[in-house]
């Protein structure tokens, strides 16, 4: 699914990834934990293919492509999906208008029809099932006014709808409290498929007591400087971060 | 002299997509502005002696007044002489024959649009009952008017049919003297509408401009006059998007509105003049004076306009509320990309009791163009209970462009209540990287992202004209970002 090569990124001259090696198979999921600063949120945006990252070196390959030749929306359309940390309101742009538009750009470079707006309902209030949110929400501005809860929910309802092969969550736990953390979980959890990968981005350990994964991996200081199985977070939750920075540099597992 | 000449041809082209008016013979007037054009102009039509008179009264005030120079925009001189003021409608045989013959680039623009094809011939200026049959199209339509006693048509078809209503309302909302441009339009407007709709009557349609056949080549100087008697009801919409993109030259209009006791007129405009290249070459100077007035207790005037094209908008439509209980409203979305500028806002003259205004302005501007918005909110010493409503927002793309905001409150009743809100924005980097992650193109994502923004504004608009203005405000910005 997603092979990511000695990736060097940097932000206005500065190196931010200093190497990142991974391989994401088709149904793993794999969670990326680090402290603050370790490169996580460029790691999601660089794959996103947001502006203002300077690849210096290295590849990432997505489905036999290469990744960072194709713009955002193109990364997008081939089933690359972002649940953002931080979701960004729109004002006067109804949930329900961005959620079709983003589902029939999709359809559109599938080959498909574009849905019409009976078929698109029906097909919506299901996904909002598994989220539990309430259908006056397609009616409101996107994400304006909506709690931090709300906002991860309605990241979640965008991507079960567009049904990614890449699932990559950017700190999806932050600001939950502990009902709307179980609610985005179970979510996520129902949208686990041997066709989907995911990676879950997070300075917690919590999240994973909620979403378990496959693989965990340390981020520190632009590399992967451990990997394990979900037994690696417990760790983590024990000893903190303060003793990845004690490993050696350039050091990869 | 010849320089002048040159510049103002360089400003004002005569046309501004070749291809349709090749070596047509127009019936027109020699350039120039005299009081004998004024007169040939009033002979053409035909006209009675009092609007004669009234022409000539305008253009004799127009002589002693002088260009506003007020507006927050800039243009060379314009020398009035090198302007031609009379033109005929062109025959249907003028026009292309099919759209084959049709400037592809405006085929585009009504493909994208999403005109059905019918009327994008129609539009294009295709002699349209090759495509349908229009005259039957249209007289079913008049015969419903007629039916209900609504009287639309030609102006210059109304000066004869209707002399005493041409007579009593003519400038009595906008005075000949009450500007520049409306004085110069008074001496010299060619045609327009004129609508009426009796005692108690709800107007069964949307009148447009679009089903008045004969309108579709109009002159630069329109006159349009709208009375709705007690407790009648009309929507009109005006403009369309692109039928009048070939006419491209100084357009100064004249609209009048008048609604009597418990009338309402909700009046919609969607301008997409030709706004001139890139580089502001070309385009279309609209200096437009809009006026209603609530004459009557409760009336009702609204006013929505999305204004997307000309090279230069000077425009304030406004409604004076005199009657108790009349409620004014202004809906705007101005657009300005590349080098295009915009004046414009509305005046709110409050001087009836428990009079009421909302104004909801959106000024979006891109690429190095301008963009003010301009209002006037008035409470009269009478207007006791008065209450205004305004909010001005303005969104910027790039960091070329500017938006200016200009309110001025007059409270002369101590019971007034006047709230004002005004804010200024940017289409920022996340909105559009979000929209872009969920798999839309820039150019969707822009284009949402200012609907959005310009949403109060739209759902004023009637469903049809919603759609059309949607989809021009994606392709005014388009290339305006990134």
């Amino acid at each position: 699914m997603l092979e990511i090569k000695n990736l060097h990124a940097s932000v206005d001259g500065k190196e931010i990834l200093r190497g990142i090696n991974l391989t994401v198979n088709a149904g793993e999921v794999h969670a990326i934990m680090g402290p603050n600063g370790a490169g996580k949120s460029t790691l999601s945006n660089v794959l996103a293919g947001r502006d203002g990252y300077e690849i210096t070196q290295g590849e990432v390959i997505y489905k036999n492509e290469n990744l960072l030749e194709l713009e955002a929306e193109e990364r997008a359309q081939r089933g690359v999906f972002l649940a953002f940390q931080y979701p960004v309101e729109i004002p006067g742009v109804s949930n329900i208008y961005l959620l079709k538009a983003a589902l029939n750009a999709v359809r559109k470079y599938q080959g498909l029809e574009e849905l019409d707006a009976i078929d698109f309902l029906t097909l919506v209030r299901s996904k909002m099932e598994l989220v539990k949110m309430d259908e006056q929400f397609l009616h409101r501005s996107v994400n304006e006014g909506f709690s931090g809860g709300e906002k991860k929910r309605n990241e979640i309802l965008q991507m079960a709808l567009l049904e990614p092969s890449l699932a990559i969550l950017d700190e999806t736990d932050s600001g939950l409290d502990i009902d709307a953390l179980k609610i985005v979980s179970e979510g996520v959890n129902a949208l686990r498929s041997q066709e989907r990968s995911i990676i879950m981005i997070t300075h917690y350990q919590r999240l994973l007591d909620y979403i378990v994964p496959d693989f965990v991996h340390v981020l520190s200081k632009g590399q992967i400087v451990k990997s394990g199985d979900k037994e690696l977070a417990k760790e983590l939750e024990k000893t903190g971060y303060s003793w990845v920075h004690d490993q050696p540099e350039g050091l990869s597992a | 002299m010849a320089e002048q000449k040159q510049q103002i041809e360089e400003f004002v082209p005569k046309e501004y997509s070749a291809g349709f008016i090749t070596d047509i013979e127009v019936d027109s007037l020699p350039a120039g502005l005299s009081e004998d054009i004024v007169r040939q102009i009033s002979q053409i039509k035909g006209e009675p002696e009092f609007l004669l008179e009234w022409r000539l009264q305008a253009y004799r005030h127009w002589l002693t007044m002088e260009t506003p120079e007020w507006a927050h925009v800039h243009y060379p001189e314009i020398n009035y002489q090198d302007i031609s003021y009379y033109s005929a409608p062109k025959k249907k045989t003028d026009g292309p024959k099919s759209l084959d013959e049709v400037d592809p680039e405006l085929l585009r623009t009504y493909e994208k649009l999403g005109v059905p094809l019918d009327e994008r011939a129609r539009l294009a200026g295709v002699a349209v009952d090759a495509v349908f049959d229009s005259v039957s199209v249209a007289n079913t339509f008049q015969d419903k008017l007629a039916e209900e006693g609504i009287l639309f048509m030609p102006f210059s078809k109304a000066v004869h049919e209707h002399p005493e209503l041409i007579k009593k309302y003519l400038g009595s909302v906008v005075p000949y003297k009450d500007n520049y441009y409306a004085a110069l339009n008074s001496a010299v407007f060619s045609d327009g509408s004129f609508v009426y709709i009796p005692k108690g009557v709800r107007c069964p349609m949307e009148l447009s401009t679009y089903f008045r056949i004969n309108a579709a080549n109009t002159g630069q100087f329109e006159r349009t006059l709208i009375i709705a008697d007690d407790d009648a009801y009309v929507s009109y919409l005006e403009g369309c998007t692109a039928p009048m993109r070939d006419e491209n030259q100084l357009h100064a209009a004249v609209v009048e509105l008048v609604a009597m006791d418990r009338a309402q007129i909700k009046y919609s405009t969607v301008q997409n003049w030709y706004p001139g290249d890139e580089n502001g070459k070309g385009g279309i100077y609209n200096f437009v004076t809009k006026r209603a007035a609530c004459r009557g207790e409760s009336s009702k005037v609204s006013w929505t306009q999305v204004e997307t094209g000309s090279a230069i908008t000077w425009k304030y439509p406004s409604v004076i509320l005199q009657g108790d209980n009349s409620v004014g409203e202004f809906y705007s979305v101005a657009v300005t990309n590349n080098m295009q500028q915009a004046d414009t806002g509305t005046k709110m003259i409050h001087l009836g009791k428990n009079t009421t205004s909302t104004i909801i302005s959106k000024g979006i501007s891109a690429g190095r163009s301008q963009n003010a918005y301009r209002g006037l909110v008035r409470i009269g010493p009478n207007a006791e209970n008065a209450r205004n409503y305004t909010e001005c927002d303005s969104l910027l793309m790039g960091d070329k462009s500017a938006a200016h905001t200009f309110p001025y409150i007059e409270v002369k009743n101590p019971t007034a209540k006047v709230e004002h809100e005004a804010s200024t924005s940017k289409i920022s980097e996340d909105q559009l990287f979000y929209c872009k992650q969920r798999g839309l193109d820039l150019e969707d994502a822009v284009s949402m992202i200012v609907n959005g923004f310009c949403k109060q504004v739209i759902r004023e608009l009637p469903m049809e004209f919603a759609v059309e203005a949607q989809n021009l405000l994606g392709l005014s910005l388009e290339g305006s970002v990134g």
